[in-house]
């Protein structure tokens, strides 16, 4: 009986011990992948950045009238972008943004949703499977992106929200997402995209500089800003579906290390078990020899 | 010495090019043209195309862009590109592919004409300028 108790425990611990395997590989998979994604974040700053410039230069200069995209309505009709992940085994990565998504129209948009004026565009399967369980009206599918992310994707985002914005699907578009801040600490966001606001488009440069450069524009400034905003646009969501990604990472990498550290912790204790039962049983078998042979030797003597 | 100004070419994705140059030539939406330093400040939409960056010392390079747009200032000027490639590093048969799949779509009828269609000038104008310029360098 102690034998095959010992035999379980084996079993057990060369379990745990693959199954560690696993996890410390999916840590090390998951760290590889966050430093390419926060490279990515810092490669699009300086486009982004003058982008944003030149959105600004041209909306200082025409006023927020010049452009549908900047005009504010009333938020009849509400369209939610929600960005979790394709997978899981990442902590509460996508149980937290989820939460967030929920509560936001919960408490802003809960009429919103009763009156069918609230669509969601749900990004990563997670999102997907989330809304589509709870029966919301979904825009696009967009299952499965984060595996090879590519600008193109936020390009095709981007356009379906502009198209819905222009032709009065929606009213608003807000952006729920994951920021990166650090692996410890994610920042979740909620950030209004449509209509752009103007005071959104001012960096620190053009507050400090008084006089602007006077600008030759070609072809005119009314139909440059109408090309920019779109550019504009996609570069924020670019941005979201990177800082999301980064996030999603650095997780991974958390939930998986701590999955490492309970493992081992597991370990030791399996071992110590392990080693007890064995001591145990020697222990035994030794009586039962001394046992006998006492009991062999007062036979003789008798 | 020879007057130059500063050039970044800036893509979503990458700083695909920072140095001083002596011209540049793009493919603005109003016709091409040509900047040379001290060019007055300018903002202009560019189309799908090719950039001609040239060197001081003479030599030149070729970027294929699907368009954007170039801004001027303070003798800096910074071309903004949703997508743009060095001449020498385009990927021909992934543009290849891209021109047989647009095309593949512009027969069908229920794409979408004008996004086909810009794709297939995009890939179209990646393998002009990658067999004009790729060997060059």
């Amino acid at each position: 009986m102690a034998g095959g108790n010992l035999r379980d425990i084996r079993r057990r611990i060369a379990s745990v011990r693959s199954t560690q395997q696993i996890t410390r590989a999916m840590k090390m998979v998951a760290a590889a992948k966050l430093r390419r994604a926060q490279e990515r974040i810092l490669a699009t700053r300086p486009y982004a950045y003058r982008i944003r410039h030149l959105v600004g230069e041209l909306v200082a200069q025409l006023g927020p009238e010049a452009h549908p995209l900047l005009e504010p309505r009333a938020a009849e009709r509400v369209l939610l972008v929600v960005v979790a992940a394709d997978r899981g085994l990442c902590g509460a990565f996508n149980a937290n943004i989820l939460r967030l998504a929920e509560d936001t129209i919960l408490s802003r948009y809960a009429e919103h949703r009763e009156q069918g004026r609230l669509s969601v565009m749900a990004v990563g399967r997670k999102a997907h499977e989330f809304f589509v369980r709870r029966r919301y009206r979904l825009v696009g599918d967009w299952r499965g992106i984060f595996q090879g992310l590519r600008f193109e994707h936020a390009r095709a985002i981007t356009d379906r929200l502009v198209r819905g914005f222009l032709e009065r699907e929606w009213d608003a578009v807000e952006l729920v997402y994951n920021e990166f801040k650090s692996v410890v600490s994610p920042n979740r966001i909620v950030e209004p995209l449509l209509p752009v606001r103007p005071a959104s488009l001012y960096g620190a440069e053009q507050a400090e500089t008084g006089q602007r450069p006077v600008y030759l524009y070609e072809p005119d400034p009314e139909a440059l800003l109408a090309a920019l905003l779109p550019r504009h646009l996609t570069v924020q969501v670019w941005r979201a579906l990177l800082e999301s990604n980064a996030a999603e990472q650095g997780a991974r990498m958390v939930a998986m290390d701590n999955a490492t550290n309970n493992a081992a912790e597991l370990l030791r204790q399996l071992r110590l078990t392990y080693n007890r039962l064995r001591q145990a049983s020697i222990t035994k078998e030794l009586l039962e020899i001394v046992a006998g042979a006492e009991a062999l030797a007062r036979a003789r003597e008798a | 010495m020879a007057k130059t100004f500063h050039l970044e070419i800036l893509t979503p994705e990458r700083v695909l090019f920072s140095g001083e140059v002596l011209s540049l030539k793009a493919p603005g939406v109003l016709g091409q043209f040509q900047l040379l330093a001290q060019h007055a400040p300018l903002v202009a939409q560019i189309d799908i195309g090719v950039l001609e960056v040239v060197f001081p010392n003479g030599l030149r390079r070729y970027f294929a862009t699907s368009g954007g747009f170039v801004e001027v200032k303070a003798n800096r000027a910074v071309v903004l590109a949703e997508a743009a490639e060095a001449a020498e590093e385009i990927d021909i048969p992934r543009a290849q592919a891209a021109l047989q799949r647009a095309q593949q779509r512009l027969r069908e009828p229920n794409w979408d004409r004008a996004r086909a269609e810009a794709a297939l000038k995009r890939a179209q104008n990646r393998l002009q300028v990658a067999a004009r310029y790729g060997e060059a360098g």
